[in-house]
C-alpha cells in the first residue's frame, strides 16, 4: 500500500479516478458531483441560528433549503478523505503565506487571510450566479456534455488567465 | 436531512473518495491552481479533461444500459458567462475553488480556511441577491438545460471522441513543453 504514501499522483490517474467517481456518483445516487450547493446551504444553516424567519422566508433557500443532503455529505466526506491522504503521506503546509502570494503582496499572513476571504466571497458569488462551481460545472457539467458546463470552463479559464496575469504579471510566468 | 439515510452515506463515501483524489492530484496547493492560469504547471487542465472524458465516456455509456440519468444545469448562457467571469477572479485571488479549497482546509492550509469562511459569507450575500438576479440576468438567453449533442445534433460519441483525442494531442504537446 506504499503508493497510498506518496504525495503526488499522476494527474491523468487523478483525473481517470475522478471520472470513474462520477459513474458512481450517478449510479449509486442518481446525482452528479458537486460542492458549491452545499457550503450554501451550510451558510442557510448558519444564518438560521440568528435570523430564522429571515431564511425560512428567503426565496434562495426556499429553494435550497438549508439541510443536509447527498452532496453536503459529500463535502464532509471531502474534508475526512483530503485530511487522510495528506496525513498518509506527510504532506503539511510549509508556510501560510505562498511564495507566489508573498512576492506580490508582501509577507503579511492577515493580508493573505484577508485575499483569501474575499476571494471566497467573489468566487461563491460566481458560482452561485452559474449555478455551479468548477466540480458541478466544470467537471459534472462538461463530462455531460452540458451546454452550461463548456460555457463555464470556458469564461472561467478565459477570467483566471487575465486576472492571474494583471495580478502577477508575465514575469511569473514561463509562457 | 433531505435524502434517505443510505445516500447520505453514499454522499459521505463519495466525498471521501474525491477528497483523497484532490488531495493526491496536488491540486489543493495554491502554487498548482494560480500555476495554471499562469501556465506553468497544467495540472488542472490534466486533471479536469481527464475526468471530463473519462466521466462523460462512462456515464453516457450507463445511461445508454438504463443505469443513468443526466442531470443537466440549464444553459442561462448569460448568468453562466458573467458567473464563470467572476469565478476566475475569486479563483485566482483565493488560489482554490469550493472543492478544492475544503480540501486544502483539510489539510491544513489556513487561507483555505479563510477562503471557506468567504464562500459561506459570500453565499449569504448571494441569497439575498437571489431575487433579483433570478428576476434578470438568469433569465437573459436562458435555452434550458441543454446539452452539446441536443444543440448541434452532433452524436456524443463523436464528440467524445474529438474530445479525447484533442485532450492526447494537448496533453503530449504539453508534456513536451515541460521537459524543456
Amino acid at each position: 500500500m506504499n503508493f497510498l504514501k506518496h504525495q503526488r499522483w499522476s494527474p491523468y490517474l487523478v483525473g481517470s479516478l475522478i471520472g470513474i467517481l462520477s459513474w458512481f456518483a450517478f449510479v449509486t445516487a442518481d446525482r452528479a458531483i458537486g460542492v458549491s450547493t452545499a457550503l450554501a446551504r451550510t451558510a442557510g444553516m448558519a444564518e438560521l441560528t440568528v435570523a430564522p424567519v429571515h431564511v425560512q422566508t428567503n426565496p434562495y433557500f426556499l429553494r435550497f433549503r438549508p439541510a443536509v443532503d447527498w452532496e453536503w455529505m459529500l463535502v464532509l466526506g471531502i474534508v475526512l478523505g483530503a485530511f487522510v491522504s495528506s496525513r498518509l503521506s506527510g504532506d503539511k503546509p510549509q508556510t501560510d503565506v505562498p511564495p507566489l502570494w508573498r512576492s506580490r503582496f508582501g509577507p503579511s499572513a492577515r493580508k493573505r487571510y484577508a485575499g483569501a476571504f474575499a476571494g471566497g466571497m467573489i468566487l461563491i458569488l460566481g458560482a452561485r450566479l452559474a449555478g455551479g462551481c468548477t466540480s458541478g460545472n466544470g467537471i459534472s457539467g462538461s463530462l455531460q456534455l452540458a451546454l452550461s458546463g463548456w460555457v463555464f470552463f470556458g469564461s472561467l479559464f478565459v477570467s483566471g488567465l487575465a486576472t492571474a496575469f494583471l495580478i502577477y504579471g508575465k514575469e511569473n510566468s514561463r509562457a | 436531512m433531505l435524502d434517505p439515510i443510505s445516500k447520505i452515506l453514499l454522499g459521505l463515501v463519495t466525498g471521501f473518495f474525491f477528497g483523497f483524489f484532490l488531495q493526491k492530484g496536488q491540486v489543493t496547493k495554491f502554487s498548482v491552481i494560480v500555476g495554471q492560469f499562469l501556465l506553468r504547471d497544467f495540472t488542472v487542465l490534466k486533471t479536469m479533461l481527464t475526468a471530463i472524458v473519462v466521466g462523460g465516456v462512462g456515464v453516457y455509456a450507463l445511461r445508454a444500459m438504463g443505469l443513468a440519468t443526466l442531470h443537466v444545469k440549464p444553459a442561462q448562457l448569460a448568468a453562466v458567462a458573467i458567473g464563470g467571469l467572476v469565478f476566475g477572479v475569486g479563483m485566482v485571488l483565493l488560489g482554490y475553488c469550493p472543492g478544492t479549497g475544503v480540501a486544502a482546509a483539510a489539510e491544513g492550509h489556513r487561507d483555505a480556511m479563510f477562503g471557506v469562511l468567504g464562500m459561506f459569507a459570500g453565499s449569504a450575500v448571494f441569497a439575498e441577491l437571489y431575487g433579483f438576479f433570478s428576476a434578470t440576468v438568469m433569465k437573459w438567453f436562458d435555452l434550458g438545460p441543454i446539452t452539446l449533442p441536443e444543440l448541434t445534433g452532433i452524436p456524443s460519441w463523436l464528440i467524445f471522441g474529438c474530445l479525447g483525442t484533442a485532450s492526447i494531442l494537448l496533453f503530449l504537446k504539453i508534456e513536451k513543453l515541460e521537459r524543456r
